[in-house]
């Protein structure tokens, strides 16, 4: 049974990487302007289809 | 009929529809259209926006959006933005520079679609220097880095105003940096308590189980200190909001909501912490940071900000950062804190008057409606004193400046006591969140004490027991579940309706509110105004010939009296002469005709208000009021109001539209006119202290002494983005029509709160039945305990949008 231990391990380590990326997700701005990304993204294709 | 005649229908009709339109901004061509490249724009501004960014080969920027543009036809004054060529004033404005590299933040109000966004994100295509420019949506904020030795800030400022996107440089940007909106340790306190109560969930469910599963007892042990390890950032960070909040409460000694919170998380932590070490349970440590987590979530979406509004303006963010001075090496720029009396400033057309002061050259007129609510502009004449805030309109003046900036006549206003009182941390202490809970907290207390008692005589051992589970049964999260959600969806409809509230105090104050006061000038009307004639009634003959004398004079009073004549016929016209703010006369078709002031035309107006302007035609003496039109919404609102609310109108107008108003408004309603911004204020003040409970809709800064020391200070606008004095809520002009239904909507806040908590406390009440008769299964508690919060937060959210849609309100966001 001691394969639980390892897996109760790894799933913690997993749900804190998870925590770890929500955030640097904040820290990196990801939250601070969320209409604009939407809308960077689209246009960064439309200039792909135009050069 | 054929497809064929569909077609020819669809290629007849289109090109007639896209060929008025102005390429650039979309607005109508009138007439003078300019065409160039087989595309037409609606004036010079417009057009030459286009040319920069075809030569650039940005003309992407019209593929993104159709008329992405805003009309240019204001022209950039040349020397508008000298003062940023001043570098004292300049360096103010750096967010960072190391001599050559410097990065700034400038406020765009003009950004508001994708176009915008792309254009302004490829400024260093435009101009060598600009290393990297960055919008940020949400606040219409662009971040340049740029090379100053390269591309002055100045051209800087120019290229953005000549482009479309002017950006909005005031007072308020030197003097202080604007706080971050954006809460990250809330953030990261949510992240945290959701990662801790999920895993701490998980772990916990063997031990319910194990009565059907039989888990082996060597895993027990190891999941509960695992819990207790997961608990420890859940106590120790995430719940720190609650610890200091309850201890700011108790320094002031008041017991908050957050005390007997605070109480009953101690309680469970210690009494969970107890249990596992000693062996004998698992503890609560799973329902405890679940409440935490729903807690913080809750205070979260109370507390969302609108980014992009401010709502603590003073007359800092309305006056320019700097003026023109005239001195004896020529003309300077100066900032306006350094303006010193005797100064002499150059002011233009559009420009606003810094501080009080004297005219010196020129003729003025002066637009004082944001400041005094007067509507129409007041003529000055040389020697005659100028108030700051006022716009000049019109030609050049020289003004010389009698007192300082702070010590004006309007600034002065900010210095009245009424606004030294924190309106946020008032609302909060009134309200009957805060008087239920510390009544709860209190009778909590004397019920613990009183168990404590009847067990010490009766069974000394169970003293500890039973008034530990009272206290974590009791906790009062119910409460500030349902009182939060509750806020926070409130919150969410009014904006969707387009009012925004300073915070979530104010919803409470809303549904209070017993008497509501009007102002006049731009709030129950627009901007524009139409003409109504009195005197000789005009002939048809006599309109042509008005025509002709108007049509060239750029005179805003003449090019109202075009629009209200129509389009009309040529005739010859010799003599033409515009005498500046008095008038103008030409001989047309053999009549010698003047159009103007009382003083010019020589009319008397007796004891009534002076009309705009005076026609001497053939036939008689016609007058010529201009009426401020009433916005379309009006008529059907202040009905609506009028039974429910006590209504009050005070203008600072003149009472010329007092007939009018008196057929909108109710006998018992009272009209107050040439109110000044401090009779504004006195008078709210009397209303309250007969016991009202008021609320002051305005919009200008002569309402900013009214707004503050009302219960709830509303500014109307017609852009939310634009200046807006500071106030709790600022609505949306367009969707006035919805306004009673809101305040309905505040009303029924305080019952859906009450409502969700009574639901919480009946759960508790069952939850606590089935377990006094000892029949309560573990899994079943653990089960009602997220059951119970989640039924709150649907209620909350739910009954409000219920309510908003009986109020004929939207609740979904677009």
């Amino acid at each position: 049974m001691s394969a639980l231990y390892i897996m109760i391990i790894a799933s913690m380590l997993v749900a804190a990487g998870f925590l770890v990326a929500f955030m640097w997700s904040v820290r990196s701005n990801q939250f601070e302007d969320q209409k604009g990304s939407a809308m960077r993204m689209l246009y960064d294709n439309e200039l792909k289809e135009h050069q | 009929m054929s497809v064929a005649d569909k077609k020819s229908t669809l290629i007849v009709e289109r090109p007639v529809k896209e060929e008025l339109l102005c390429y650039h901004c979309g607005a109508p061509c009138i007439s003078d259209a300019i065409a160039i490249d087989d595309k037409l724009f609606c004036c010079e501004g417009c057009k030459l926006v286009y040319e920069i960014l075809d030569e650039n080969g940005l003309c992407d920027y019209y593929k993104i959006q159709n008329h992405p543009g805003l009309t240019q036809i204001k022209a950039l004054r040349s020397d508008k933005y000298a003062y940023l060529d001043n570098e004292e004033i300049a360096q103010r404005l750096y967010k960072f520079t190391d001599g050559s590299v410097t990065i700034v933040t400038l406020y765009l109000p003009g950004i508001h679609c994708s176009s915008c966004l792309w254009l302004l994100e490829h400024l260093h295509k435009i101009r060598e220097g600009i290393i990297e420019s960055r919008v940020n949506f949400s606040t219409k904020e662009i971040t340049i880095r740029f090379r100053k030795d390269i591309v002055s800030l100045r051209q800087l400022v120019e290229l953005l105003a000549t482009v479309g996107y002017e950006p909005y440089i005031s007072l308020e940007d030197v003097d202080q940096k604007k706080a971050r909106n954006f809460n990250r340790q809330k953030i990261y306190k949510l992240g945290v308590a959701g990662f801790c109560f999920g895993n701490i969930m998980l772990l916990s469910f063997p031990e319910y189980l194990s009565d059907h599963t039989g888990i082996e007892h060597q895993y027990v042990n190891l999941f509960r200190y695992l819990n207790v390890l997961l608990s420890l950032p859940v106590f120790f960070y995430s719940a720190t909001e609650f610890f200091s909040s309850a201890w700011a409460g108790i320094r002031q000694k008041m017991l908050n909501i957050d005390a007997p919170i605070v109480l009953a998380l101690l309680i469970t932590y210690s009494r969970s912490l107890f249990e596992i070490f000693s062996g004998v349970g698992g503890g609560y440590l799973d329902s405890m940071s679940g409440i935490v987590f729903f807690m913080l979530v809750g205070r979260i979406v109370q507390e969302r900000t609108y980014k992009s509004i401010s709502f603590h303006r003073d007359y800092k963010s309305y006056f320019p950062i700097a003026v023109n001075v005239i001195t004896d090496s020529g003309v300077v720029s100066k900032s306006l804190q350094d303006l010193k009396e005797h100064d002499r400033v150059q002011l233009y057309n559009d420009e606003i008057i810094p501080a009080d002061s004297v005219l010196e050259t020129g003729s003025a007129r002066v637009d004082y409606s944001f400041v005094t609510g007067e509507s129409e502009p007041v003529a000055a004449k040389q020697g005659a004193m100028l108030y700051a805030g006022g716009r000049q309109v019109g030609e050049q003046i020289t003004i010389r400046i009698v007192k300082p900036v702070a010590g004006s006549y309007l600034t002065s206003l900010w210095n009245h006591y009424a606004f030294q009182k924190n309106k946020a941390e008032q609302n909060k202490r009134e309200s009957f969140i805060h008087k239920l809970s510390t009544n709860f907290t209190y009778g909590l207390l004397v019920l613990a004490a009183a168990t404590a008692a009847y067990w010490a005589i009766y069974d000394p051992s169970k003293i500890l027991p039973s008034v530990s589970a009272m206290l974590i049964v009791a906790c009062p999260c119910a409460l500030l579940l349902a009182s939060t959600y509750t806020n926070g969806s409130l919150l969410r409809i009014f904006s969707i309706n387009g009012l925004f509230l300073r915070d979530a105090t104010v919803i409470e104050q809303l549904g209070k509110i017993d008497h509501i006061v009007f102002d006049k000038t731009g709030t129950l009307t627009r901007g524009s105004s139409h003409l109504i004639t009195s005197g000789h009634q005009l002939t048809d003959h006599e309109r042509t010939l008005l025509y002709n004398l108007v049509k060239s004079s750029r005179h805003p009073n003449s090019k109202a009296l075009q629009a209200f004549l129509g389009e009309r016929g040529t005739l010859q016209v010799s003599g033409w002469k515009e005498h500046a703010g008095k008038g103008v006369e030409a001989t047309i078709g053999g009549y010698h005709i003047k159009l103007g002031n009382a003083a010019f035309t020589g009319v008397s107006h007796g004891d009534g208000p002076a009309a705009a302007m005076y026609a001497l035609l053939p036939g008689g003496t016609t007058a010529f009021y201009l009426i401020p039109d009433f916005r379309e919404s009006i008529p059907q609102v202040i009905p609506r109001l009028d039974d429910g609310y006590r209504l009050s109108l005070l203008s600072g107008d003149n009472d010329r539209q007092k007939e009018v108003l008196q057929e909108l408004f109710s006998s018992g309603s009272q009209l107050l006119f040439e109110q000044k911004p401090i009779d504004k204020l006195h008078y709210v003040e009397q209303l309250q202290q007969k016991g009202d409970r008021v609320m002051m809709v305005g919009d200008g800064l002569n309402d900013a002494g009214a707004l503050q020391q009302s219960n709830v200070g509303v500014t109307l606008a017609d852009d939310i983005n634009n200046f807006t004095p500071s106030c709790d809520a600022i609505l949306d002009a367009g969707k006035f029509a919805s306004f009673p239904g809101m305040m309905k909507l505040s009303k029924a806040g305080k019952h859906i709160i009450n409502f969700s908590f009574l639901v919480s406390v009946l759960y508790n009440l069952v939850g606590l039945a089935i377990s006094v008769q000892g029949k309560m299964n573990p899994l079943i508690a653990a089960i009602l305990m997220p059951a119970s919060t989640i039924t709150i937060v649907l209620i909350s959210t739910g009954a409000s949008s219920l309510v908003a849609k009986r109020f004929g309100l939207s609740f979904k966001g677009s």
